[in-house]
């Protein structure tokens, strides 16, 4: 796919990539589908019960049922609801989530843009949703939908902005924006991955990554105890569907985001191990890092929201800006020292 | 230009995932802080005390099991014992320890229950499963005694209705150390967490005075170091001569309430052991004649419940039903304070405070 990229556009290859598009979109559907599986079967595991275990052989069925049964529920706008606005919202919100996919190297040669800005591209794209949830919160005319969606305004707000900025630190390692240039750079044994000589633009990304996600413990947009269920009170049957579509796509972005910047991409953690293709060892970290963000859910409780937001200005912020001084001048220093 | 700000009249309840139960708060925010609130009852009123005036005594103990419907024995035994009181009966000791353990029971129940929905108020989703599963263990021992799950209809006056069948002691017996090792799997589980406890810490705080002022009883008093636990203070029933500590602290606050009752399971678990080991022989219930008719006259009996003090007051007339009948219901007296603590606070910490204040909306509204 690589040497298609760097072709001039043919109706062939226009063709190929909306193909190859329509796989990945179908592809992820799969994914979302049986993401929501294990969330619930490991929740359930962690929490001493069985959990969906009777549609289908071990309840593999479950979510096409719960997905069905949403798709065929009546679609209820309330009526003092900003309709228009309403409507749009899911989809404002829904898009970006599968843009963002395009610019992650699944493997050396599977990839679908090679975007030399590819971590920007991402950022910048992942914020658009944040209009289509605070829309979602305006538009519904309830006082929960609009307290979810300006918490969730001021939170995606203020931690993009440390998720960038640690990730400035893996940018400069590797001296590319390009995510499979910055793969590249983390070839050979695991001790070349980012998350070692970048442990705390690591820790803040994942830290920034879980709040952009809206995830356990910092589900505070839609904190089920305080206001019921956010932005998306109000919502039901397929718009509801696409909210939940763009949450869980979003996990999935992120936890390929998260391996391609510091856990080698594709990448086997020893040299000897590369005869097993890149794209198990992609799939391996992927869900380990998926795990890890299922884990935390079982685990934790929910943060404030001035603690929220204190956290990420106050702490993060000045650690991540701190990491790329620190990175810079260790990087600096290097080369003095080898010439 | 300043920018023009409007207050928000939210209404949480009377169906809210937090209100544990319909229980129905409106409060004036200002962004997320707010200004005023305003508690509204009754959603779940069915006159109890009313009833009460047309049944005869024993009809009533079924109506008590609906007030607290989480702590149901304590419930029974708090009417029971008014009408004991009245009647000066004399109550087979066996009873009593039956009494003493399914109540000390009940209070693990309930603080488990409470565990798991504070958490789950939190935010926390695994506690409240963990909590339901050790509570599962106590509904079924009592299924087992009494043939219900929640409304237990136990006690009588003069006694319990069923003796413990065979094994059931050693059931308790048993419990007590697995609760002790599940209660240190809550502490690695919950007590350190520092979110939680960035959560819980100095939040809702209020003095000694305040408390008392307000009447608050049970742990929403003792986190102020008032040293009040009927059980020790003024002993119903055998507990006097269960070795056991009436733990208290004095930051005030919902971190304080929270280790509180976590400290209370592990000294209902002491009284449990050494009620086991004591448990006598005998019969479980004294002669009563088969119309109760106390006496005219007034009695007012009380007893620590797991939300606090209850009481309940019979006027009798002589007659096989009460003349009046009140309970002093713990959980609506404590709920007074909330309107106070809750000026200046978020909504976050509306539902942080609310839960740990520990309402059973049966009881509040009764």
């Amino acid at each position: 796919m690589g040497e298609l990229l760097t072709r001039p556009l043919t109706w062939g290859s226009f063709l190929t990539f909306f193909l190859m598009a329509v796989v990945l979109l179908l592809i992820i559907l799969f994914m979302v589908t049986y993401a929501i599986y294990a969330e619930r079967k490991i929740l359930g595991y962690m929490q001493s019960r069985i959990g969906p275990n009777r549609t289908g052989k071990f309840g593999l069925l479950q979510t096409p049922a719960d997905v069905l049964k949403l798709l065929i529920k009546e679609d209820v706008i309330p009526e003092k609801a900003d309709r228009p606005l309403f409507k749009l919202a899911p989809v404002i919100a829904f898009v970006p989530s599968f843009v963002v996919l395009a610019t992650i190297p699944y493997s050396e040669h599977m990839y679908f843009a090679d975007l030399d800005i590819g971590v920007l591209y991402y950022v910048a794209l992942s914020g658009l949703t944040v209009i289509g949830i605070v829309l979602g919160g305006w538009a519904s005319n309830n006082k929960y939908a609009l307290i979810g969606g300006m918490r969730s305004a001021a939170q995606l707000v203020s931690y993009a902005i440390p998720l960038v900025i640690s990730a400035v630190g893996v940018v400069l390692m590797s001296g590319t924006m390009n995510l499979r240039g910055i793969v590249e750079g983390q070839a050979g044994w695991f001790w070349n991955w980012n998350f070692i000589p970048q442990i705390l633009a690591f820790v803040v990304f994942v830290i920034s990554a879980i709040a952009e996600l809206n995830r356990t413990p910092f589900d505070l947009p839609e904190a089920e105890s305080e206001l019921v269920a956010g932005y998306h009170v109000e919502y039901s049957g397929f718009r509801f569907a696409f909210f939940m579509l763009t949450e869980y796509v979003y996990m999935i972005a992120m936890s390929a985001l998260i391996t391609t910047l510091f856990f080698g991409g594709w990448h086997a953690p020893a040299p000897f191990l590369e005869f097993i293709p890149g794209f198990i060892w992609f799939l391996l970290k992927f869900c380990g890092v998926f795990f890890f963000i299922i884990w935390l859910r079982g685990t934790m409780p929910r943060i404030r929201i001035d603690q929220l937001m204190s956290l990420g200005w106050r702490v993060l912020l000045p650690l991540s800006l701190g990491n790329i001084f620190v990175t810079a001048i260790v990087m600096e220093i290097v080369k003095a020292i080898n010439g | 230009m300043a920018l023009r700000t409007e207050e928000l009249l939210l209404n949480v309840g009377p169906q809210h995932p937090s209100t544990h139960g319909v229980f129905r708060i409106v409060v004036k925010i200002d962004g997320e802080i707010i200004k005023e609130a305003t508690p509204v009852m009754g959603y779940l009123h069915r006159g109890t005390e009313k009833l009460a005036e047309n049944l005869n005594y024993t009809q009533i103990i079924p109506y008590t099991d609906r007030m607290d419907y989480v702590s149901a024995m304590t419930n029974n035994y708090v009417l029971v014992s008014a009408v004991e009181k009245l009647m000066q009966l004399e109550v087979p000791e066996r009873a009593e320890f039956l009494r003493v353990i399914v109540m000390e029971l009940q209070r693990i129940a309930s603080h488990l229950l409470w565990w798991g929905t504070y958490l789950l108020d939190i935010g926390a989703m695994s506690p409240f499963l963990f909590a339901f599963r050790d509570r599962e263990i106590i509904i079924e021992l009592f299924n087992e005694l009494c043939g219900a799950r929640l409304t237990y209809f136990y006690m009588r006056v003069g006694g319990v209705k069923w003796d413990a069948p065979d094994g059931w002691i050693q059931k308790v017996r048993d419990f007590v150390p697995y609760m002790r090792e599940r209660l240190k799997l809550y502490d690695d589980l919950v007590s350190g967490n520092e979110i939680f406890l960035a959560r819980i810490k100095g939040v809702g705080r209020y003095d000694a005075q305040t408390a008392i002022d307000y009447g608050l009883s049970g742990a929403n008093l003792r986190c102020t170091g008032v040293k009040r636990d009927l059980r020790k203070d003024q002993p119903y029933s055998v507990y006097d001569r269960f070795e056991f500590d009436v733990p208290t602290r004095t930051e005030g606050d919902c971190y304080a309430r929270y280790l509180l009752r976590i400290e209370e399971i592990k000294q209902s678990l002491r009284i449990l052991e050494q009620a086991v080991e004591m448990f006598p022989e005998g019969p479980v219930m004294a002669k009563v004649p088969r119309v109760l008719r106390p006496p005219e006259g007034e009695v007012y009996s009380r007893v620590e419940s797991p939300r606090g003090e209850i009481g309940c007051y019979v006027v009798s007339k002589g007659k096989d039903s009460p003349y009046r009948l009140k309970f002093r219901r713990p959980s609506f007296v404590n709920l007074q304070i909330l309107p106070k603590l809750l000026v200046g606070e978020s909504i976050t910490n509306l539902i942080t405070i609310l839960g740990a204040t520990d309402i059973v909306v049966g009881e509040v509204d009764a």
